[in-house]
């Protein structure tokens, strides 16, 4: 016997059979018949598809509302939440009164999805217009250059709006399961079983985990999304953390700041930004919006990319990982998890239940710089994250890590040795410089090319003595 | 009497705005889809340059849900979707050509289904040496023409006379489109083997065309409709004709309707883009930087096929003077063939690209006289005595003077660039730039026949009026400026005007909505059927009312005939009783243009639209990281007919002109595959990227020309304004080097290409 996926649409129960890799975009538009909900990119990157799912926070009765992409988003993950889509707003929304008022569409194509992040962004309450332009980071337009969308979406916050059905508490309350929901389609193209398990205590994740080592563990789909979208791969087992209550967690521990595996950028934000400093920019820079409403720092980590923020930053932090196999937890140093391009530390049946983000000591030098062609999200060519000790003017310490210059993110050890013992200056400087020629054989690809990677590289860590010399942020990049 | 029911010269929100925001805006995907739809994948070569040794597709066909699969051999006409020179297969036969050329289609329930069996299809190639850059395909003397050359005067006596010279060159690269929406397509098939097809596209009467030619039918056997597009900026002229035609194929072949919705991956790896070019000149001038003479070789990437090819490196050398007088000129264009994607037309159609050579030399004049390059550029302006064109047209209209010192003015860009200076002198780390370039840019399509304009405009007995004109919607507001210009003609509110889809059979033989030209070309002609229906009522009521025809006033709703003053909507239900024709064609066609290609002398465009911008920009010599600090703009669109659409039109088009010579980058790898066919790594500009400090006005004047309410074209000269930001990023390197000598910032300025120019400048600078 399989479960339905059960979530409210416009407060109305919506339950679902089918394929549980079916994206919500394509129920939208093809099933459901709401065409106003766009695909422009099927990956997550242009927004047209945005859309606002709404659950409870905890047990309580205050309603979390996020905007994330409907096109890389699996029709399961919707489960026991509310989605609000453009035609729920009925065309009344300030902010689509201030988009036809201060010309803010041209074809039109993207607007939808336009609307929604602006929608989200003021029911959160607005902001500035700094504010605003990272609620749209995620919306790419072609037509407006963006100046009459902005002027809308500042125009709009004077007027009030409730984007809330009413009774959606109770409605949401009622749809709350304590079971795994698991589903099971029977795939008329493969002529095999697909299966989505939902565990909510995290021994049934375990337990799970363990009878299906090949199972692809999911959180936010912002990566596993694409796999299905742009891969067109056929996912056989998926088992989501999401829903696992102890994964959802973010406690302080005597080793540091514990953000289980299940917690979204957007919700450890906050967090992170006050353990390390230059976070607050990395993250506002990493994805959209949309993106860090459904990505993990735990999906960021356990899938191995070589070009993920968050492993070369954490590392230079000093964080480590824990994993389950079973009842069985280890704690591994982040920088051991990655062995090779594609291959980590993580045995079949094992996940990442956590990562663990120590505090930096008084007086550390610490500096995250992240690369790539276009400011907001974009994947990084080069990432930069610098841990220097310095004590009475000599390097007594240094954890520097770089994401993009090798297969795995991975420390720069003879650049670090190249500092440690020396006085902190610019001969120091200019030895660890040379020393990254030891620690990395970059590769060229669409994103730089190896000699940039290695110049960059090493104009990074000129960066950080030049940045200490002044005192201040030494960035071209704009902030507003 | 007051002039307060002009529906022409104000804000109003185009006609779609209202469903935009509440998405019921019907795109062609989001119209119900019928019982029996089937979906379309094209089967795509993986390879560059092939001799196609033999095409498997049983696997493909035994693959469940599969209709039936296509392949040229299944094309009952000519196997050609070309514009012009008969080079683009729907599938390939024998040969392929390029990455991502359609072998075949398969047709299956699903899109998913298809595309899954689209991957079965087991191909054999036997690989032939591949062309994929310009270098490459000048090597081996690659072209889709004989290279072309425009000249005025004898430039090798004016550069030898000439007291100084200077020689450079400057890689441009392309650009995709990256309309929203990706191409689509969707045939129905009616009876006697004819066919109805929505399509994307800028260019209806050319599908219907084209979709016929693949048929094997005559024209009046295809319809081709489009009430909107997500976007389109040149990229569906003619790119829309290989999807139409498959679908159409299928369509008409399984007696079910057939959509091809081509997805982003495949919209970029299919479809053509903006050419890139590789831009060399030389330049005589004198001691205050006054050009003598100048030069220029213009050699661009047509890939695989000629396209539009031939008319876009035309519109490059039209525009290779932008507002100057060059003195003698010669101009030589290259069109090279590559076995990579058939480039097309985009927003500016090589005229960009063309420009970018002279406002380098421009900078590089002045860096070597030592002057600031606005004096430069002032110094060089088209004026009375110095106002003919390499291409034998004498510019009349000029305003760039008056236009150019406004803007100066406005913002303040003299003390903004003293500053500046300064301001480097005491930054080790970050630097400056700003820059001031202009635009002019020709309007009319450079071939003649073009310039013509259909319109059918019905007026109902109730009043309310329906139009239809030969133009498509692409977010563009040209729908609503018509219907402006129809409500005005009839004098009655915007909201009695309907404007509806765009279709062939509704007006025939149509250009298409390209070159800028949709409002000045449809405008017109609506406004001559308008004026034939006008022209009966006219008749009608000064008969009923007794008056003379021309006592006959229409005027805020009403009409005033001789004692009489009645309100339009009787006079017009009166004259339906009276058995007066209330519906009209109209046509228009440009006057005074004419060009003779053979010597690439005449007067290829009707007026000039004039723009300039100054830019400010930050870059980070370290990392090469950038910013745009500020944007003025001040841009000629004659007496606007919708100033906020037309704001719009300028603000849009300057973004993405920056996103073009910033952070938009193509690349292809050594096999000829495109590896930026998605925005996760093709970077168009995001809100961020637009300064906060973004200043825009319109000039404040009329066309010198007759053209409808003395407006100007508006589509594409204010992405030229962002040469602006590509000119002040390479001041901002240039002063990395002191300004001791040039930078050499080449286009698309990614952090990457940044540093590696701050590198060189030093290295130059150093050594000088």
């Amino acid at each position: 016997m399989t479960d339905t996926v059960r979530f409210l649409l416009d407060g109305e129960l919506v339950e679902v059979a089918g394929d549980p890799t079916r994206t919500l975009l394509d129920w939208l538009r093809y099933d459901a018949r709401r065409t106003g909900t766009k695909e422009g990119c099927a990956e997550g990157d242009c927004g047209a598809c945005t859309v606002i799912v709404s659950e409870l926070e905890g047990d309580g009765d205050t309603i979390k509302r996020r905007a994330i992409n409907a096109c890389i988003a699996f029709l399961p993950m919707l489960d026991g939440k509310a989605l609000t889509t453009v035609e729920s707003l009925g065309g009344s929304h300030p902010v689509q009164a201030a988009l036809v008022e201060h010309h803010g569409s041209q074809c039109g194509f993207c607007t939808p999805g336009i609307v929604m992040s602006l929608a989200a962004f003021h029911a959160d309450g607005g902001g500035d217009r700094a504010a605003a332009k990272d609620a749209l980071a995620g919306n790419l337009c072609r037509c407006t250059g963006y100046g009459p969308i902005l002027a809308a979406a500042e125009s709009a916050q004077s007027t009030p709006a409730d984007i809330d059905p009413p009774g959606l508490v109770e409605g949401l309350k009622a749809l709350r399961r304590t079971q795994t929901l698991a589903l099971a389609y029977d795939d008329p193209v493969t002529g095999t079983i697909r299966r989505w398990f939902a565990p909510r205590p995290l021994e049934d994740l375990a337990a799970l985990a363990l009878i299906y080592p090949g199972a692809t563990l999911l959180a936010g789909a912002t990566d596993v999304g694409l796999w299905v979208t742009k891969q067109r791969r056929k996912l056989a087992v998926v088992i989501s953390l999401s829903e696992v209550e102890d994964l959802n967690r973010i406690e302080e521990t005597p080793e540091g700041l514990r953000i289980g595996a299940g917690v979204r950028y957007a919700d450890a934000f906050d967090a992170l930004c006050c353990l390390y400093p230059g976070m607050d920019e990395m993250l506002r820079r990493l994805g959209s919006t949309q993106v860090r409403n459904s990505g993990t720092v735990g999906g960021n980590i356990a899938n191995g990319s070589p070009i993920g923020d968050m492993p070369p930053a954490l590392i230079a932090a000093g964080a480590s990982l824990v994993l389950r196999h079973g009842n069985t937890t280890r704690a591994l140093a982040l920088e051991d998890y990655f062995l090779a391009y594609g291959e980590q530390d993580r045995q079949p049946g094992e996940f990442v239940e956590a990562v663990v983000c120590p505090p930096l000591p008084e007086g550390r030098i610490f500096k995250l710089y992240k690369l790539s062609k276009r400011r907001d999200q974009d994947i990084t060519a080069v990432l930069g994250a610098f841990n220097l000790a310095v004590e009475g003017g000599v390097v007594t310490g240094a954890r520097i890590a770089f994401g993009g210059m090798a297969g795995t993110p991975k420390r720069a050890l003879a650049c670090e040795a190249a500092l440690v013992g020396q006085p902190w200056s610019w001969a120091a400087v200019e030895a660890a410089c040379a020393a990254l020629e030891t620690d990395f054989t970059p590769l060229s690809d669409m994103r730089a090319t190896a000699a940039y990677r290695m110049t960059a590289a090493k104009n990074l860590l000129r960066k950080v003595m030049a940045e200490f010399e002044t005192g201040q942020p030494i960035r071209a990049l704009a902030h507003g | 009497m007051a002039d307060d029911l002009r529906t022409v010269h104000i804000d109003t929100a185009h006609d779609s705005a209202w469903k935009h925001v509440a998405g019921s805006a019907p795109y062609i995907d989001d119209l119900p889809e019928a019982a029996g739809l089937l979906h379309g994948y094209m089967g795509q070569s993986t390879r560059a340059h092939a001799k196609l040794l033999s095409l498997d597709l049983t696997a493909v066909r035994a693959h469940p849900g599969v209709a039936v699969v296509f392949t040229a051999a299944d094309i009952p006409g000519k196997n050609d979707v070309s514009p012009i020179y008969g080079d683009d297969p729907l599938f390939a036969e024998e040969e392929v050509i390029y990455v991502g050329q359609s072998l075949f289609l398969v047709v299956a329930e699903t899109r998913a289904i298809a595309a899954a069996a689209a991957a079965l299809a087991v191909v054999e190639y036997q690989d032939l040496p591949a062309l994929l850059t310009i270098a490459a395909a000048r090597a081996a003397g690659s072209v889709i023409e004989p290279a072309q050359t425009m000249k005025l005067g004898d430039v090798r006596a004016a550069l030898a006379s000439a007291p100084r010279k200077l020689q450079g060159n400057l890689v441009v690269g392309g650009q995709d489109h990256f309309y929203l929406e990706s191409h689509i397509a969707l045939a129905s098939p009616r009876e006697d083997g004819d066919v109805h097809i929505f399509s994307s596209t800028q260019n209806p009467s050319e599908i219907q065309h084209l979709v016929a030619k693949v048929l094997g039918r005559p024209d009046n056997a295809v319809v081709v409709e489009v009430r909107r597009m997500g976007g389109g900026f040149g990229g569906k002229e003619t790119q829309c004709a290989l999807f139409a035609a498959a679908a159409a194929l299928a369509a008409v072949r399984l007696g079910r309707p057939v959509k091809i919705r081509v997805d982003r991956d495949d919209d970029m790896v299919m479809t053509g883009k903006r050419h890139d070019f590789e831009i060399a000149y030389e330049v005589g001038f004198d001691d205050q930087g006054v050009l003598r003479g100048a030069a220029f070789d213009l050699a661009s990437r047509c890939g695989c096929s000629a396209d539009l090819s031939v008319a876009i490196n035309d519109r490059a050398m039209f525009h290779s003077d932008n507002c100057y007088f060059l003195g003698a000129a010669e101009i030589v264009s290259h069109r090279f063939k590559t076995h990579t994607v058939s480039n097309t037309a985009f927003r500016g159609f090589g005229g960009p690209q063309g420009m970018m050579g002279i406002e380098r030399a421009m900078d590089e004049i002045a860096q070597a006289v030592g002057k600031d390059p606005l004096d430069v550029r002032l110094a060089n302006l088209y004026g009375p005595g110095r106002d003919l064109t390499p291409y034998g047209q004498t510019v009349e209209d000029n305003i760039a003077a008056e236009l150019i010192a406004a803007l100066a003015e406005q913002s303040d860009y003299r003390a903004r660039r003293a500053a500046i200076c300064g301001w480097n002198e005491s930054n080790r780390w970050l630097k400056r730039g700003i820059a001031l370039t202009p635009v002019k840019f020709g309007i009319s399509f450079t071939a003649t026949h073009l310039n013509q304009a259909g319109a059918l405009v019905h007026l109902y007995s109730d009043g309310s009026v329906m139009v239809n004109h030969g133009g498509t919607e692409m977010g563009q507001g040209l729908h609503t400026k018509v219907a402006q210009v129809v409500a005005d003609a009839f004098q009655i509110k915007l909201a009695q005007v309907k404007i509806t889809a765009t279709t062939t059979d509704k007006v025939p033989n149509t250009s298409a909505t390209a070159a800028s030209s949709g409002t000045d070309l449809n405008a017109m002609a609506a406004l001559d059927a308008v004026t034939t229906i006008l022209g009966r009522l006219r008749l009608f009521a000064a008969e009923t009312y007794r008056c003379a025809p021309a006592d006959v006033v229409f005027r805020q709703g009403e009409v005033a005939a001789g004692e009489a003053v009645i309100p339009f909507t009787e006079l017009v239900r009166r004259a339906y009783f009276a058995r007066v024709s209330l519906s009209s064609t109209g046509f228009y066609k440009t006057p005074k243009i004419h060009y003779d290609r053979a010597t690439h002398q005449g007067r290829p465009f009707y007026y000039y639209a004039y723009g300039a911008a100054v830019s400010e920009v930050t870059i980070d010599t370290l990392t090469g990281e950038n910013r745009v600090d500020r944007v003025d703009i001040l841009h000629d669109v004659g007496r606007s007919l919708n100033p906020a659409i037309d704001k719009g039109q300028i603000e849009g088009g300057f973004i993405q002109g920056m996103g073009w010579l910033t952070t938009e980058e193509l690349i292809w790898d050594a096999s000829g595959r495109l590896r930026t066919h998605a925005p996760s790594t093709y970077k168009i500009p995001t809100a961020r990227d637009r300064p906060d400090d973004f200043n825009l006005s319109l000039w404040n004047g009329d066309n010198f020309e007759p053209t409808i309410h003395r407006s100007k074209a508006v589509g594409e000269p204010p992405l030229m304004l962002a040469i602006s930001v590509f000119s002040a990023l390479n001041q901002a390197v240039q002063a990395c080097g002191e300004h001791k000598v040039p930078g050499r910032l080449d286009a698309p300025a990614t952090p990457e290409r940044i540093l590696m120019a701050i590198e060189d400048v030093r290295r130059r600078a150093a050594a000088a």
